[in-house]
């Protein structure tokens, strides 16, 4: 259990923006949140989820719309808060910790932030290990947890109580409340007991992005390699180095899809690397056969500074690395495939773990 | 009687004028130090392009002027106005103040004062909350005591709906009288902080603006300019009166860029190509695209503050003319550092003991200097050939990278060379079907200032569940065309010369950033 310093506030938000491979909404604007909470007095505990009581009763907190409106209608601060208190009032009982939802992405954030302001203990954890787009992509569902009843609630005060036959229909109601909340609204969901949190949480993950952007920024301060740098802490591989001379675009029902080419330099001179995207990086192949894919983590980062680029910045002409870093285990079942593996996205590939691709690379 | 117009660009090692005439054609053009100040080195250049002109002074109409004072306070934290930041949003926008994330020194420079209050808008243009009028007022009472010398206004959604913000201004300027104010919906686009910030660094620059642009004036008097009007280039490649400056110095912070561009558009007659300006200390490399500089689309850091504005998209390298050359490990580079107007005294070429770039195209016999004081032949015996063509084969190298990073597509472009630094550049340049270094290039900048059209470039959202299309593309042409005439263009005369539309993904009632770029002869 430890209280996070501003400095883990800035090192997290570097660190979720990897993890948010490509996608996840910028974090820059929950860094800001929890540095002004912090600022403002507040205190933000960070809680190993090996420590919580097997009874005890725990939330998800989380942002849920378009990050557009989010960048605009920048949040009050309270409707996390009224989120999560509506939902307390709806069982009767204080939850004891917050948990993340995504270590990836902006929502590595927003839980800090409500905790910090509602006086709760956070979890160390979340329930993806990485940045995923649906309410139902999460460790939890796989282990049974229901995202209902769950909480809406928007900088106004309105407040919304959900509760649906499963996550799916959570994910789809929850989604049209949001557009009328004003394009984004403060989530409470997935209640649970403490045992169900420690069955089904990946551990860990809020102090592993805190130490991949200390880990880029002790490299940087030494003159060393940052993206060896991050790749050491992660057990990472590098995928792949060269130039983007190709990205196109089409938004699919709301979605922005696309692809992104990228021509070798240096070893891979001579090769094409073909990334898939769908918010984040879902499918990375090379010369046509797959070099990872989701739930494996794919980030493109700047050849130079080791800064993500997100899918929305992919440019022609950037000069980049492409890592890929192993998901958590609990991904690696046919089950959690048919929730988050390449095929549910539309790819007509079979997942195969990063580690068995890298082998077979020689 | 002929008419004449004279171009002034300020760069960070020269200051470059030029007297062209009514067809564009040079007659005169002068290069001096830039100074620290910036004025002094304006003065000395304008005095001296007018008197060596040989025009008579009457027949001259426009001065056009590029400066960088408004950048300059900005990063020197020097010159600024006291700022009163109004935030127009509650309850939504609370958890992040105004300017938190600003470095200390920059926020208490203009004051660290800052109110928000009820109000703003919805994407689809549904109000948050009320506008409380009230609160407003008691903000104005709160700037007026803490001697607030300029106010910004930012409105959640203003881009959609700008009511609010106009309100506002009224009942701050019912209190606090004849103060500059500036709106955020004049300013950027959506991306609240990112405006909002924007807005505050161009209230806090009105006062740097207004010394600049009396400096000039005085100097246009003492010149006995009297029939000539004065208008300030801006970002995106066309002019604005100086009144409308001092309104929105902000759009003046990368003017020198934007001049080069529409320089080498005028120069060669070229609508679509890379441009490339060597100075003393950097290079920028710009995009020409329909004959106006490209927009830049990120966000974009001044002084270390996060904005978002109407940017041309260009990069800077440091490998210019008085880069300075260094071997290390074994390996040649050049740049960053450079020794900036003091080649001259300090290159090897001048008898200086300094390796240069200027010095080693001199010492391969690729570049001549009209100078009496150069001297090829030291550069020649004192730069040994192995430096030479590490160092060149280095600054080469730099550049045609950084015409592949500017680039949307790998296809071969035009690549256009201007700057006083470019003349050392070779006729061949990778990811170039050609190279073109026109005559006039190393005044480029003066000359596109020179000759800019008057315009505005505005940037609106709208919901096309909302307004139709046809209306929302009609209402923008208005108000860019609006704001053309604004800055001091003929009315009959201006045109809209771009219209763009971003869709932006995610966000619902199918909302559209519309862009739209007017401009027309300027109004004599």
């Amino acid at each position: 259990m430890f209280n996070i310093t501003p400095q883990d506030v800035e090192d997290l938000a570097i660190g979720a923006a990897i993890l948010g491979t490509g996608g996840g909404g910028d974090p820059y604007m929950g860094k800001l949140m929890v540095l002004q909470a912090l600022e403002r007095g507040r205190t933000v505990t960070l809680v190993d989820p090996r420590d919580v009581d097997e009874d005890s009763f725990v939330v998800s907190s989380a942002f849920m719309g378009t990050p557009i409106t989010m960048i605009e209608k920048l949040p009050s601060g309270l409707e996390g808060v009224k989120a999560l208190e509506s939902l307390e009032g709806y069982f009767g009982r204080r939850a004891d910790y917050l948990t993340p939802a995504e270590s990836g992405g902006l929502n590595s954030t927003i839980p800090l932030y409500v905790a910090g302001i509602a006086g709760r203990p956070v979890i160390d954890g979340d329930g993806m290990g990485r940045a995923f787009p649906e309410l139902q992509m999460v460790t939890f569902h796989l282990y049974g947890v229901k995202a209902t009843p769950m909480s809406l609630a928007d900088e106004k005060g309105n407040g919304v109580i959900l509760d649906t036959i499963d996550n799916f229909w959570a994910e789809k109601i929850a989604r049209s409340v949001t557009i009328r909340m004003g394009g984004w609204a403060s989530i409470a969901l997935y209640p649970m007991s403490g045992s169900q949190l420690k069955r089904s949480i990946v551990g860990n993950t809020i102090t592993k992005a805190m130490g991949i952007g200390r880990s880029i920024r002790e490299a940087k301060a030494v003159g060393k390699n940052p993206i060896d740098a991050v790749l050491d802490f992660t057990g990472g591989f590098e995928l792949f180095e060269g130039k983007i001379t190709d990205v196109s675009r089409w938004i699919v029902s709301g979605f922005a899809k696309g692809e992104v080419t990228i021509d070798g330099l240096n070893d891979y001179r001579g090769r094409k690397l073909n990334i898939q995207f769908q918010n984040e990086n879902l499918v990375a192949m090379i010369d046509g056969s797959p070099a990872a894919s989701v739930p494996d983590l794919i980030t493109v980062l700047d050849m130079e500074t080791a800064e993500p680029i997100t899918t929305e910045r992919l440019k022609y002409g950037f000069r980049v690395v492409v890592i890929g870093i192993p998901c958590d285990v609990k991904w690696r079942n046919e089950e959690a495939l048919r929730l988050v593996g390449p095929r549910y996205f539309g790819y007509d590939i079979d997942y195969s773990p990063i580690e068995t691709l890298m082998e077979g690379r020689g | 009687m002929t008419k004449y117009r004279v171009g002034i660009d300020v760069g960070s090692t020269n200051t470059d004028a030029v007297v062209i005439d009514e067809k564009g054609g040079l007659i005169h053009a002068v290069k001096t130090p830039t100074t620290a100040d910036v004025t002094t080195g304006v003065t000395r250049a304008l005095t001296s392009v007018v008197e060596g002109s040989g025009v008579s002074r009457d027949e001259i109409t426009a001065v056009m002027y590029g400066t960088t004072h408004g950048l300059n306070s900005i990063v020197e934290r020097k010159g600024l106005m006291k700022v009163g930041v109004l935030r127009i949003g509650l309850p939504a926008s609370s958890s992040i103040e105004p300017m938190m994330d600003w470095s200390s020194d920059l926020r208490e420079g203009i004051g660290d004062v800052k109110v928000m209050v009820r109000g703003g808008h919805e994407y689809n243009g549904d109000e948050i909350s009320q506008l409380d009028e009230e609160a407003i007022g008691r903000a104005a009472e709160l700037f007026l005591d803490s001697g607030v010398e300029s106010v910004a206004i930012a409105s959640v959604f203003s881009p959609v709906r700008d009511d609010h913000e106009r309100r506002a201004a009224e009942i701050i300027g019912d209190v606090m009288g004849d103060i500059p104010i500036s709106l955020s919906s004049t300013i950027g686009s959506i991306g609240f902080l990112e405006r909002e910030n924007a807005t505050i660094l161009n209230a806090a620059i009105v006062g740097v603006m207004r010394r600049s642009i009396s400096a000039v004036r005085r100097t246009m008097e003492d010149l006995d300019l009297a029939s000539a009007r004065l208008f300030l280039a801006q970002n995106d490649g066309t002019v604005m009166s100086a009144e409308q400056a001092e309104r929105y110095p902000i759009f003046t912070v990368a003017a020198a860029v934007s001049n080069s561009v529409r320089g080498a558009h005028v120069l060669t007659g070229l609508s679509d190509a890379i441009v490339v300006d060597m100075g003393g200390t950097t290079t920028n490399i710009g995009v020409l695209e329909r004959g106006f500089p490209r927009e830049s689309s990120s966000a974009v850091y001044i002084g270390d503050v996060r904005t978002s504005f109407m940017m041309p998209d260009f990069i800077s390298i440091g490998v210019a003319g008085g880069s300075m050359v260094r071997k290390v490990d074994g390996s040649i580079t050049v740049g960053p550092e450079s020794v900036g107007y003091r080649l001259t005294s300090l290159g090897i070429a001048w008898g200086g003991d300094v390796v240069t770039a200027t010095d080693v195209a001199l010492a391969l016999g690729i570049m001549v200097v009209d100078d009496p004081d150069c001297d090829p032949d030291l550069a020649r015996s004192r730069v040994s050939g192995e430096v030479a063509e590490g160092a060149y084969g280095y600054i080469v190298s730099r550049i045609e990278e950084g015409i592949d990073k500017v680039k949307t597509r790998p296809d071969p472009m035009s690549v256009v060379l201007v700057g006083g630094g470019s003349a050392m550049l070779p006729e061949e340049l990778k990811g170039a079907s050609e190279v073109m270094r026109p005559e006039g290039a190393q005044s480029a900048n003066a000359i596109g200032a020179a000759t800019a059209l008057v315009g505005a470039t505005v940037e609106r959202a709208y919901s096309y569940e909302q307004v139709s299309r046809g209306r929302a593309l009609e209402d923008a042409k208005k108000v860019a065309k609006g704001r053309a005439i604004a800055a001091g263009a003929e009315p009959s005369s201006v045109e809209v010369v771009m219209v763009e539309e971003v869709s932006m993904p995610y966000l619902p009632g199918n909302t559209v950033k519309v862009r739209v770029k007017a401009a027309g002869r300027a109004f004599m």
